[in-house]
């Protein structure tokens, strides 16, 4: 073997990620465009719940939807045809989470056909999964996550750093509430242990109970952008 | 599971380091990885061994993993404790008020490559 020489590196595994989200979170402040991250469970009601959102907000605002699945196009489609909004389909290699240069390379493409201007607010539907996702900054402005009813009131323990990197939690399908042991209060205690800003708000994207309120929280966030 | 995540990361900043230096082959690329960072050694070593085959530069690299020790600071009595023995509750005096010092940690340490003066 011959000889070696080391060169010393010491850098961060996420440091370019994190620069390029701040480089996103900063472009598009400046566009006046509100970027939100929704993060749960496969199945916690992401698509169900953004799309009937979507639907109340369109009329006042422009917004757009970027989508991940693993294979297949099938949430972007079902936005597309429940709201009729643009989606756009993020392709992330089949990896367990998204970053922020998936999320650039979307939103360069809708830069590149002349609507992102016209956006006041963008959603991520992120890939469900409770741990990866929670680990990379996608360049939103804002993260929030769904927690539903039948997922059970224990996942803030089990997930703790999903729930303390969001800004708001939805505890979704309270129409169920009542086929469940799912104790709302002690949902709320294990979130705001963890996470004391934490802002919760229970919702049924069936009763529309709760979805004046997120769309406030929203309302919030768009002004406070600048 | 984002261990595959992660390693496209380190293979690109492996990658840059390597052109920016003239580098054709390394040996072995070393990582600091805190006890508490949630990665899974194997799986890392696993992920490196099939990704790294698509790398020429990378090709014959071995993966090294420098384990950082997990230290938790507790605010009331100021001490420090092993975080993996203890968690986050302080075992000299029961506090909760306790914060991580190190143990979280993910990063490129150093890289061996052939010295090619002699
Ligand atoms: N009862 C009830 N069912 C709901 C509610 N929200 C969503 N669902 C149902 O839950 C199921 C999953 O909803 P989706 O919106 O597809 O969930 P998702 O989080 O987008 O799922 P993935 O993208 O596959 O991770 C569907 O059958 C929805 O009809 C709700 O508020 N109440
Ligand atoms: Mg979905
Ligand atoms: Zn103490």
């Amino acid at each position: 073997m011959g000889k070696v020489r080391v060169i010393e590196i010491h850098e961060n595994v996420f440091a370019k990620n994190d620069q390029k989200a701040l480089e996103t979170r900063k472009e598009l402040a400046l566009k006046d465009i509100l970027f939100i991250n929704v993060m749960s469970s496969p199945g916690s009601g992401k698509t169900t719940a953004l799309s009937s959102l979507i639907n109340k907000m369109k009329g006042e605002y422009k917004i757009g939807e970027m989508d991940v699945d693993i294979h297949t196009d099938i949430d972007a489609r079902k936005v597309s045809d429940a709201t009729g909004i643009e989606t756009l389909q993020i392709n992330n290699g089949g990896l367990c989470h998204i970053d922020a240069d998936m999320t650039s390379r979307a939103l360069e493409e809708y830069e590149k056909s002349g609507k992102l201007e016209d956006f006041d607010i963008i959603f991520l539907e992120n890939i469900g999964n409770l741990v990866c996702p929670a680990e990379f900054d996608t360049g939103a402005h804002k993260n929030m996550m769904i927690l539903s009813v039948p997922e059970g009131d224990d996942k803030p323990l089990k997930y703790p750093l999903m729930f303390s990197i969001c800004d708001l939690v939805l505890i979704s399908k309270i129409d169920t509430l009542s086929f469940f042991d799912f104790d709302i209060q002690k949902a709320k205690e294990n979130i705001l242990r963890l996470n004391p800003k934490a802002k919760i708000i229970p919702i049924s994207a069936k009763t529309g109970e709760g979805m004046d309120e997120w769309q406030s929280w929203i309302e919030d966030c768009k002004k406070n952008l600048k | 599971m984002h261990e595959l995540g992660v390693v496209f990361y380190v293979i690109k900043d492996v990658k840059e380091v390597a052109l920016q230096n003239n580098i054709n082959k390394v040996n072995s690329v070393t990582l600091d990885i805190g006890e508490v960072s949630g990665v899974i050694h194997e799986q890392l070593i696993d992920c490196w061994d099939w990704a790294k085959k698509r790398e020429p530069v990378l090709e014959e690299a071995v993966l090294k993993i420098n384990t950082i020790k997990a230290v938790t600071f507790c605010e009331d009595c100021k001490k420090e404790y092993e975080t993996v023995a203890h968690g986050k509750i302080c075992p000299y005096c029961g506090s909760e008020n306790t914060y991580l010092l190190e143990g979280n940690e993910f990063s490129i340490k150093e890289i061996e490559v052939p010295d090619e003066d002699n």
